[in-house]
C-alpha cells in the first residue's frame, strides 16, 4: 500500500472491482425476480383454482415465504442444498450465488402470487358477467379480458418488489458471494484506513441508491398515471 | 321442432332466493318471437335478477325457464351455457365495456373469438353496427373517453355483433345523465321496430309504453299484472299497478330517473 495516496485515489483504484461486485448484485436480482415471478404467477393461479388442496397448499407457500426474514431464507437455501448436484459421475457445481438466487426467488414468488391474486380480484365481477354474456368460456374471459387488465395493475407493485429484492441482494455477501458489499469489505480491510472505510461504504450506499431510486420514481409515475385512467 | 307460435322465452313459476331473501316468488311470463316486452316495477322487485336467470348467469332454485327450446334451468356444462348465450344478447346498466380494448375491438372480440368469424367480415359488420348506433367516428376511441350514453350505445352494438335472436336490456338508461337517455332509447326503439325480440327492464315508463307490445308489472318478486302496453298503462286492473304508475308518471312526486350520478375522479357516485 502506498501511504501517500488519498482515500479518493484508493476508491478510484478499487472502483472496477466494486462495479464488478455491483454487477453480481444486479445479476442475482434479475435472475431471482425472473424465477420468482414465473413461480409466483403459477402459485397465484393455483391459489385461485377451485381445488381446495391447491388453495391450502398455495396459502401455506405464500404465508411461509412472505413472513420469513430474507436473510433466514438465504441461509436456508445456502445450507440445505448440496454444493454439487447430479448423478454420481456427472456432477454439476451448485454455486453459492445460485443458492442466493433461489433464496430471493422464494419471497419473490410469494409476493408475486399475492400481487397477481389481488389484481385479478380487483377487476370488477361485472367484467366477468359482461364477457360471459358474450358467450366466452371462463378460460377465454381470463385470457382476453381479465389478464390484460391485471398486468397493467400489477406493474407498479411488481417494480416495488424488484427494488426491494435488489436491495436484499446485499445479504449475499454474508454467505460468501463476491458482491458489492463483499468487495467493499475486502477493500476496507486491504486499505485499512478509517477515512477510506467511510468513503467506500458511502460509495456502495450511493451505488445502491443510484440503482433503486430511479425504479421507485418510475413506479410512482406509473401509479399516478393509472390513478387517473 | 318447436312450433311457430311457441314463445321464444317462457318462464314458469320461477323461484329464487339469496339466502333468506326471497327475490323471485313464482314468476311466469312469455315473450313471443319479434315481441318487445318491458318489465316494470319498483326497485328491488327482482327484475334484473330475472334477466340474469334468462341468460343463465343466475340459476333459479325452482321453476322452468325456456329460451327457444332450451331448458335454461337445466343447463350444466359450460358448452351448453355458451350455446345459449350466443343466441341471447345482454346489455347492462353500467355498460361494462372492456376498458383495455378500443371501441372497435370491443365489438370484434366475441364474434372472432367465440363465433370464429373471419376478422375482415366481423370488422365490416362491426363498423355497420357502430354506424347504426351513430358512433362510427368513435371506432378507435377507448371506452373511458366516451360519455355514458356513447358507452351504452357501444355496449348495445357489442351485444348485437353476436347476431342474437333475443336482446335483454337491464335498466340501460338508469346510470345515464338525463340528456343522454334519449340517444340510447332511440337505438332500442329502432331495434324493436325492426322486429328483434327484446326484454327490457326499465324505469322509463313513457318509453316502455311506446316501445313494448307487452308490459309486465312485478312487485316484490311476483307478477302483479301483465298485458298489452296500452291496457296496462291506461286501464290497469290492479290497484297496485295504478299506484305504481301514478308515482312513476308524476314527475313532481317521483322522478322517472333515479338520482343523477355524479362523476368524480373517474368514479360515479349517487348523491
Amino acid at each position: 500500500m502506498n501511504p501517500s495516496m488519498t482515500a479518493l485515489e484508493h476508491l478510484w483504484q478499487w472502483s472496477p472491482a466494486l462495479l464488478r461486485g455491483m454487477g453480481a448484485n444486479i445479476g442475482i436480482s434479475l435472475l431471482a425476480v425472473a424465477l420468482g415471478t414465473l413461480a409466483g404467477l403459477l402459485v397465484g393461479a393455483a391459489s385461485m383454482s377451485h381445488a381446495t388442496v391447491l388453495q391450502h397448499a398455495t396459502r401455506l407457500w405464500v404465508q411461509l415465504f412472505r413472513n420469513a426474514p430474507v436473510l433466514v431464507l438465504i441461509y436456508f437455501t445456502t445450507y440445505v442444498f448440496p454444493f454439487e448436484i447430479g448423478p454420481a459421475v456427472w456432477r454439476l457445481p451448485f454455486p453459492d450465488w445460485l443458492k442466493v438466487v433461489l433464496g430471493l426467488a422464494l419471497p419473490t414468488s410469494a409476493n408475486v402470487a399475492e400481487i397477481f391474486r389481488g389484481a385479478v380480484q380487483s377487476i370488477p365481477s361485472a367484467q366477468w358477467e359482461a364477457a360471459q354474456s358474450l358467450a366466452m368460456r371462463r378460460a377465454q374471459v381470463f385470457r382476453v379480458v381479465i389478464l390484460p387488465q391485471c398486468l397493467r395493475r400489477m406493474l407498479p407493485p411488481w417494480m416495488n418488489l424488484y427494488a426491494s429484492i435488489a436491495m436484499s441482494t446485499s445479504l449475499a455477501s454474508l454467505v460468501g458471494v463476491h458482491d458489492l458489499v463483499d468487495t467493499a469489505q475486502i477493500a476496507s480491510n486491504t486499505v485499512a484506513r478509517t477515512d477510506f472505510t467511510v468513503l467506500v461504504y458511502g460509495a456502495i450506499l450511493a451505488l445502491f441508491f443510484a440503482y433503486c431510486y430511479p425504479i421507485a420514481r418510475f413506479t410512482q409515475a406509473l401509479e399516478k398515471r393509472h390513478a387517473f385512467r | 321442432m318447436p312450433s311457430v307460435d311457441e314463445p321464444l322465452v317462457s318462464l314458469d313459476d320461477v323461484h329464487l332466493s339469496f339466502g333468506d331473501n326471497e327475490v323471485l316468488k313464482g314468476i311466469s311470463l312469455q315473450v313471443r318471437r319479434g315481441q318487445s316486452v318491458s318489465i316494470i316495477g319498483p326497485s328491488g322487485s327482482g327484475k334484473s335478477t330475472l334477466l340474469r336467470c334468462i341468460t343463465g348467469l343466475i340459476r333459479p332454485q325452482r321453476g322452468e325457464i325456456r329460451v327457444g327450446g332450451t331448458r335454461v334451468d337445466q343447463l350444466r356444462s359450460e358448452a351448453e351455457f355458451i350455446a345459449l348465450r350466443r343466441r341471447v344478447g345482454f346489455v347492462f346498466q353500467q355498460y361494462n365495456l372492456f376498458p383495455h380494448l378500443s371501441v372497435l375491438d370491443n365489438l370484434l372480440i366475441a364474434p372472432t373469438l367465440v363465433a370464429g368469424r373471419d376478422r375482415a367480415e366481423a370488422r365490416r359488420e362491426a363498423l355497420a353496427l357502430l354506424d347504426k348506433v351513430r358512433l362510427l367516428h368513435k371506432q378507435d376511441a377507448w371506452p373511458g373517453e366516451l360519455s355514458g350514453g356513447q358507452q351504452q350505445r357501444v355496449a348495445i352494438a357489442r351485444a348485437l355483433a353476436m347476431r342474437p335472436e333475443l336482446m335483454l336490456f337491464d335498466e340501460v338508461t338508469s346510470a345515464l345523465d338525463p340528456e343522454m337517455v334519449g340517444e340510447v332509447l332511440h337505438v332500442i326503439r329502432e331495434l324493436a321496430a325492426e322486429g328483434l325480440s327484446c326484454v327490457l327492464v326499465t324505469h322509463e315508463m313513457r318509453f316502455a309504453e311506446e316501445v313494448s307490445d307487452e308490459v309486465v308489472f312485478t312487485e316484490a318478486g311476483r307478477v302483479v299484472e301483465h298485458g298489452p302496453a296500452a291496457r296496462v298503462f291506461h286501464a290497469p286492473t290492479s290497484e297496485r299497478t295504478r299506484a305504481f304508475l301514478n308515482r312513476s308518471l308524476d314527475p313532481s312526486r317521483a322522478p322517472v330517473l333515479p338520482q343523477r350520478p355524479v362523476e368524480l375522479a373517474g368514479m360515479r357516485f349517487a348523491i
